[in-house]
């Protein structure tokens, strides 16, 4: 198994020969990094196939020591790491393809790849982690890479701020995941994920640690009330937005819950805290979804919702139902958003109402987004259906009622609001000053998105009837019984077909009288300013915070600036007045010097009592 | 036998004269004169003593001798210095130079 390791080096190793020859190498550094991460996509699909095979990896060395504690680093391949592995680099394959025509020209290219690499490296070194430390120092580094791609434009006002708030946003989270490390190391000992898993935690100490972890996964995952980084994010380059939502980031915060699973169902209060802000964050971000006119900013709310869904399944004991959404949604979204960079690449503009009737012009690139469409929207058989309704299933059977029914009207909103999308952007008339110039992006640009839309449509059949749950029975290590529910999944079906015959109805029809769906009313205007989330922030936290810095602020300047001037300017003065001392003549000194050591004689004489 | 104390008062009096040329001669020269004299008075004192606590061994005499040979390295170095100020200045009065003061 020692394969294992170049998995991670190699993206290293790219981003290492990209920091030091990115500008000499221009334009021919993509190869560089696509190759490595190719690489290790072919080895990770043999780790998968060596998974499937039964083969199970649990590498690890010592670190180093510090007093009774031993730290560890090392590998851990098991089938959801497997998984994830081939998910990843997948992805970042495809994005990394994708990228040599969307960033073609761009005069930091060398430094973007560079970046992709290693935002894929600490992410595979995340998936990989055999303990809590070493998952906390890679998801710090998926934490720093992604900061320095969503401003990787930063010459942008917009771009660097929305990099920050990233950054500061996620550091909230991730504050309540150290604590709920050093809490697990205090009460358990030790930070290996074999050892914890194997021990047995009063629920409330289970619970606590859970829910502290957590923490870090609604930062990282944009979990309500911390989803407020990720539709800012999209300042970013687009197959950076691609990345972040579909396999890497946010993925991360979803994979953390299914690691630490064994933990989690230890504590009850912490299933059900999962189960319910997960609920609440797919609701929401899906209302906000419905207003919002800027194709990224759909797609973004959608992963947000998505990510609710993934949390909602975990929460109500879901677990395969869950990660299989994980992966299911890492390709269609990526696939969605890699759609929206070649639109965006076609129209320049970023606004639905720019655009329209884009079918007739960019053909691969609408047919694979409708693809994608279908696949977040849950029709079957595209794979989006099968996860969602295994959520559905999940918490129905759970006999979370309540989040069923908000789970069912979520689906019903995301078919809406993805087919709002469609209808406007690639059906009806053609809009906006591009309208005539638009065409299909160049190959390099289409061959991914046709890739990922076949896995749209395929990878959701591993977890049907038709391959006999291959996928849960291979993430849950063999042993699943499953009963299918009709009433959930014809539920399911209909919120979904009802959503697009919706959104049909509305954006592609004179049927209904223009008034229905009105933008005069109080729900639109929360809807649109999402909420006044971030407004509440600004007000709550962000003007108090920079009032106390200001008084602090001028606490420093005056008060310990000043003590410091104060004992410089004091020793100047002092030396100023005691110059006058240094006479420059010599036998001056020499007086000095004598009459010094009469003294000194004299006073010891005395000490002595001689006289 | 010449008791002790006479040397003692003799080297304490050539010492002082010593050090009051150093402090009040002006001339560079002399006051390097001055010096030598205090090393010599500090030699009697080396020699007496020796010769009267401890006599079977010369370590006192020896002493003086290393006296004498380190105070002729540091006339040869003085009076080198003299003739270089000498030189840049056209004099060797020490209260002419205060170059060095603040």
């Amino acid at each position: 198994m020692d394969y294992l390791s170049l998995i991670v080096l190699l993206p290293v190793l790219s981003f290492i020969l990209l920091v030091v020859f990115g500008k000499r190498l221009g334009d021919k550094s993509a190869y560089l990094s696509i190759l490595a991460v190719g690489t290790a996509f072919g080895l990770s699909v043999k780790a998968l196939l060596d998974v499937m095979g039964g083969a199970r990896a649990d590498l690890t060395f010592t670190w180093l020591t510090v007093g009774d504690l031993e730290l560890t680093f090392g590998l851990l391949l098991d089938p959801l790491a497997g998984m994830m592995l081939v998910v990843v680099t997948f992805v970042s394959l495809l994005v990394q393809l994708f990228s040599v025509g969307y960033m073609h020209g761009d005069k930091r290219y060398g430094w973007f790849y560079a970046c992709l690499s290693m935002f894929t490296a600490s992410m595979l070194l995340l998936v990989f982690s055999p303990n809590f430390v070493q998952m906390y120092m890679a998801w710090e580094g998926v934490g720093l890479f992604s900061y320095l791609l969503v401003g990787f434009w930063f010459e942008k006002r917009s771009a660097s701020n929305a990099a920050k708030k990233a950054f500061m946003v996620t550091r909230v989270g991730d504050l309540g995941f150290a604590i709920g490390l050093i809490i697990l190391f205090l009460t358990a000992g030790t930070l290996d994920m074999s050892q914890v898993f194997a021990m047995k935690f009063a629920p409330e100490t289970a619970s606590l640690i859970a829910i502290l972890f957590f923490f870090g996964a609604i930062g990282k995952s944009a979990q309500f009330p911390l989803h407020v980084w990720l539709p800012d994010a999209m300042e970013g380059p687009t197959p950076v937005s691609a990345l972040i939502h579909a396999a890497t980031m946010v993925a991360a915060g979803v994979y953390l819950v299914a690691r630490a699973y064994p933990l989690f169902e230890q504590g009850p209060a912490a299933m059900e805290f999962v189960a319910i802000i997960g609920t609440i964050t797919a609701f929401m971000a899906a209302t906000i979804a419905l207003t919002a006119t800027d194709i990224k900013k759909i797609l973004a709310y959608s992963t947000v919702s998505q990510l609710g869904y993934m949390m909602m399944g975990l929460g109500v004991g879901a677990f395969a139902a869950g990660t299989f959404h994980l992966m299911n949604h890492a390709f269609f979204k990526a696939l969605l958003f890699l759609g929206a960079g070649s639109v965006i690449h076609a129209v320049h503009s970023q606004e639905i109402f720019d655009m329209g009737g884009l079918s007739r012009k960019m053909k691969i690139t609408s047919l694979t987004f409708v693809i994608g469409g279908l696949a977040l929207a849950g029709i079957p058989p595209f794979s989006g259906f099968w996860s969602k309704d295994e959520i559905l299933l999940g918490a129905f059977d759970g006999g979370y009622m309540g989040i069923f029914a908000i789970g069912l009207l979520t689906a019903l909103f995301t078919a809406f609001y993805t087919f709002r999308l469609i209808f406007v952007v690639f059906f009806g008339k053609a809009r906006g000053h591009h309208a005539d110039h638009v065409h299909e992006s160049p190959a390099v640009m289409a061959v991914p998105l046709i890739l990922l839309a076949v896995l749209a449509l395929s990878t959701g059949l591993l977890g049907s009837p038709f391959t006999g749950y291959a996928y849960q029975s291979f993430i849950l290590g063999g042993g699943f019984e499953h009963h299918t529910n009709y009433m959930v999944m014809g539920l399911s079906i209909g919120v979904a077909v009802l959503g697009i015959f919706g959104a049909w109805l509305k954006y592609s029809t004179n049927l209904l009288p223009s008034n229905v769906l009105s933008k005069n009313n109080i729900v639109y205007k929360l809807l649109v300013n999402n909420y006044y989330i971030d407004e509440i922030y600004e007000f709550t936290l962000v003007r108090p915070t920079h009032a106390i810095a200001r008084y602090v602020l001028t606490f420093d300047q005056k008060v310990i600036d000043g003590a410091v001037n104060g004992v410089a300017k004091a020793t100047a003065r002092i030396g100023g007045g005691l110059k006058y001392v240094q006479t420059g003549y010599a036998q001056n000194y020499a007086l000095v010097m004598v009459v010094s050591v009469v003294v000194l004689i004299i006073w010891s004489f005395r000490a002595m009592e001689l006289f | 036998m010449i008791p002790l104390s006479y040397y003692l008062i003799l080297s304490g009096v050539l010492f002082a004269i010593g050090m009051a040329g150093v402090l009040l001669r002006r001339n560079a020269v002399a006051v390097l004169l001055s010096v030598e004299i205090m090393l010599n008075s500090a030699n009697l004192n080396f020699v007496a003593f020796s010769r009267y606590i401890a006599p079977e061994q010369a370590s006192g005499q020896i002493f003086a001798l290393f006296v004498m040979a380190v105070g002729a390295a540091e006339v040869a170095v003085g009076l080198a210095l003299i003739l270089m100020i000498y030189r840049n200045m056209q004099s060797v009065n020490l209260d002419q130079f205060n170059i060095f003061r603040w």
